[in-house]
């Protein structure tokens, strides 16, 4: 309890001192989970709602290989971006590795499929609605899609959000192919492991807080501006 | 629509549901002009039937031919469904949606938009969330969705059926209005006292098969069949 | 929309002034606190920013291996020099040493601080089968415990459950020792920055069998022709200068000497 506490001093003394590490890898980790997130969703949120509203022979096969792609354990996708972008790996010449753009790219393939998922059964939902009108007024796959899209997008923001959650907590990935350089690849979970590693569980734990807070924050910004809890709105 | 030239063809179009045959053996013609009425009680096919005219229905066998080119049929027709579906939107946008998936120019569908709100007399609602609309009110804005494209045939299924009978009043209006002016109805109701006042020709169906057709007087006031005669007496219910 | 365009780009700007390399190092050397000390002082002297990845040895052979990094710096030297033979480095460089420790339980249930070598404070534990962490990851660390355990013919893969494999790095490791109330060995340097002692003390230390070599091993540019040969060689030729040997020579923790520098110039 003791330690808990002297997390949050430290929280409060970091964010209150405006100490420049904190800054930092702050931005960084907010960076890096939100480039990760916009891309996640270019991909995901048109090819969910295609998933739910395209009858095809391998529908449920696809649709149960998404949900099972939720689950790939994060280590392990950082573990193969690694090797593929390793020097002695097949896109070594880009010389990607450990660097944002490294993290991101494994932040986009873990979430991603959790993306299409949530983006799917939302989706699915509205397309039972709106099918027969769709449908009568001959409309095309890509408006289609789009209207769902537009008018599912409260349930769609929910669903990338659920993303976001899941980019800034990762750690396993980021740490394998970031490196957690500092000044160029730390974020605030790598530099949790790094400190609890350490042994100094009081900035471990401050260093914790101030991402629980980050997170809460974003959820609260964006709900806000989207207007979701508004009244008559859905 | 040219009257007497043949607008669509039915032949021997049946539809089956998991190996039942719910409507068919149809064959009929249906005539360029007028305002047809589907007539039948609850469960005779009315709805299968009407699906499979504007081809939102597969049929199992038989063939459905327009006069007109094949190629998207669907574009010129309208169609308002029993229950009305509702864009998670304000009532202008729903209206604007169908002129806006033809990529029409935003002062344009303004202007008629703004035309048909006040010709089904929601012109106070125009901001107003779709889904929180009376249902007489639903029923409007979906006929008017319908009819702002100009559609050269327009389908109906049971409009009427769940409203009181001020909003019945101003539906018909609005559809002898648009069949006047050139828009082709096929209508389906199990209501007697509608055929009665919009039909020009009826369609008699009843167990998924077509009994009668034919011109409004002959059908309404002296049946041939005795399902026809048994109904219009009011001894058929379902 | 475009204001937030700029904004994003203008997050990504890099500072691409100074000359940058990696340097895959060790857990233990970053725990001891001495890199936060010399990458500053190196920026500032050679205008050369060290990017340094935190891993285990053997991670850090894979990395020079794979010519993910420009260079590495480790301890374990029987590793070293099958790397070296390998060509993945032309030579190893030999920089400072520090020393083990074994720490553990504050009550010493084993008694080894009145042990004589190192090798007989091992045996005790494991006779009496008192808890024991082991780094457990192949790290310079772990090699030489298990060439401690080896020269006294034991083999810790038959080691009971009181044995503890936890393949990590020295501080979780340390960690889980501090947690279980367990005998450990730990480099000193790593063992005096450590922020979670709890009830561990330093119990045996001083016997020259726990001489601990860093050496600094470029990765050969034969092998990798993108490695960056100025940055190594700027890197090599300050890490045995007369200024890292004062100050590594004058690193403490907790007023203690931690490293000796012990570089051929």
């Amino acid at each position: 309890m003791n330690e808990i506490w002297a997390g949050i001093v430290e929280a409060f003394r970091l964010i209150i001192t405006l100490d420049r590490d904190l800054f930092e890898i702050t931005l960084r980790s907010l960076q890096v989970s939100m480039s990760a997130l916009v891309i996640a969703c270019i991909f995901a949120l048109p090819f969910g709602t295609w998933l739910a509203i395209r009858r095809f022979r391998f529908r449920r096969l696809t649709i149960a290989t998404l949900n099972a792609l939720m689950g790939l354990p994060p280590v392990v996708v950082g573990l193969i971006v690694y090797l593929l972008l390793s020097r002695s790996g097949p896109f070594g010449v880009l010389g990607l590795l450990f660097t944002p753009t490294a993290m991101i790219i494994a932040q986009v393939i873990i979430i991603t499929p959790l993306i299409a998922s949530l983006t799917h059964q939302a989706m699915r939902e509205l397309w039972a609605e709106y099918h027969d009108l769709l449908i009568s007024l001959n409309t095309t796959s890509r408006q289609r899609i789009l209207t769902l899209i537009w008018d599912g997008r409260r349930a769609l923001l929910t669903g990338a959000l659920a993303g976001f959650g899941r980019a800034i907590g990762e750690v396993g990935a980021i740490m394998i192919v970031g490196g957690n350089i500092d000044h160029a690849t730390r974020v605030l979970t790598t530099a949790i492991a790094l400190e609890t590693g350490k042994g100094d569980f009081a900035l471990a734990l401050g260093l914790g807080f101030v991402l629980i807070a980050l997170a809460l924050l974003v959820n609260f910004a964006i709900h806000t501006l989207s207007r979701t809890e508004q009244e008559g709105t859905w | 629509m040219v009257a007497g030239i043949n607008l669509v063809a039915l032949r021997a179009v049946c539809v089956k549901r998991r190996s039942k045959l719910i409507l068919g053996p149809v064959s009929l013609d249906l005539k360029g002009s007028g305002l047809t009425i589907v007539l039948g009680p609850n469960g005779a096919g009315k709805t299968t039937f009407l699906k499979v005219l504007h081809g939102i229905e597969r049929i199992s066998s038989g063939s459905v031919q327009w006069s007109m080119a094949d190629r998207s049929v669907r574009r010129t027709q309208s169609y308002v469904f029993q229950r009305p579906v509702m864009l998670r939107r304000t009532v202008r946008q729903n209206l604007a949606y169908p002129m806006k998936l033809l990529g029409q120019q935003a002062s344009k569908i303004d202007e008629h938009v703004i035309y048909w709100a006040n010709q089904i007399g929601l012109t106070e609602m125009l901001n107003r969330p779709a889904t929180r609309l009376s249902g007489g009110e639903k029923q409007k804005l979906a006929l008017g969705r319908a009819l702002i494209r100009k559609p050269k045939i327009l389908f109906l299924d049971e409009p009427c059926a769940n409203l009181d009978g001020r909003s019945t009043r101003e539906i018909e209006t609005l559809l002898l209005s648009a069949n006047s002016s050139g828009t082709r109805i096929i209508m389906a109701t199990h209501d007697l006292g509608q055929s009665r006042r919009l039909a020009t020709d009826v369609v008699f169906l009843l167990n998924g098969q077509v009994h009668e057709q034919g011109p409004a007087e002959d059908i309404l006031c002296s049946p041939q069949t005795s399902e026809a005669k048994a109904f219009l007496k009011g001894e058929i219910v379902e | 929309m475009i204001r937030l365009i700029a904004i994003v780009v203008s997050l990504f700007a890099t500072t691409a002034l100074a000359e940058k390399m990696k340097l895959a190092v060790t857990t233990s050397f970053h725990n001891s606190g001495l890199s936060d000390l010399l990458l500053p002082v190196i920026l500032e002297d050679t205008g050369l920013e060290v990017q340094l990845l935190i891993v285990g040895t053997g991670q850090a052979l894979r990395l020079g291996e794979a010519g993910d990094v420009d260079a590495i710096l480790v301890h374990s030297e029987a590793a070293e020099e099958v790397f070296v033979e390998n060509g993945f480095a032309p030579y190893r460089r030999e920089i400072m040493y520090n020393d083990f420790v074994v720490v553990g339980p504050q009550t010493d249930p084993a008694d080894i601080a009145s042990a004589d070598t190192a090798v007989d404070a091992l045996t005790r534990i494991a006779i009496i089968k008192a808890p024991f962490v082991s780094r457990g990851d192949a790290s310079g660390t772990h090699k030489k415990e298990l060439f401690l355990w080896t020269s006294i013919k034991l083999d810790p893969k038959l080691f009971g459950t009181w044995y503890n494999a936890v393949g990590a790095g020295m501080g979780a490791s340390l960690n889980t020792a501090s947690g279980l109330g367990a005998y450990i060995l730990t480099d000193r340097a790593s063992w005096l920055n450590f922020a979670n002692k709890g009830e561990l003390d330093l119990l045996f230390e001083g016997d020259p069998i726990l001489f601990n070599q860093y050496a600094y091993l470029p990765i050969d540019s034969k092998r990798h022709p993108h490695v960056n040969i100025q940055a190594q060689r700027l890197l090599e030729s300050w890490l045995t200068s007369k200024r890292a040997e004062t100050l590594i020579n004058g690193y403490t923790v907790d007023g203690t000497n931690v490293f000796v520098f012990n570089a051929f110039r």
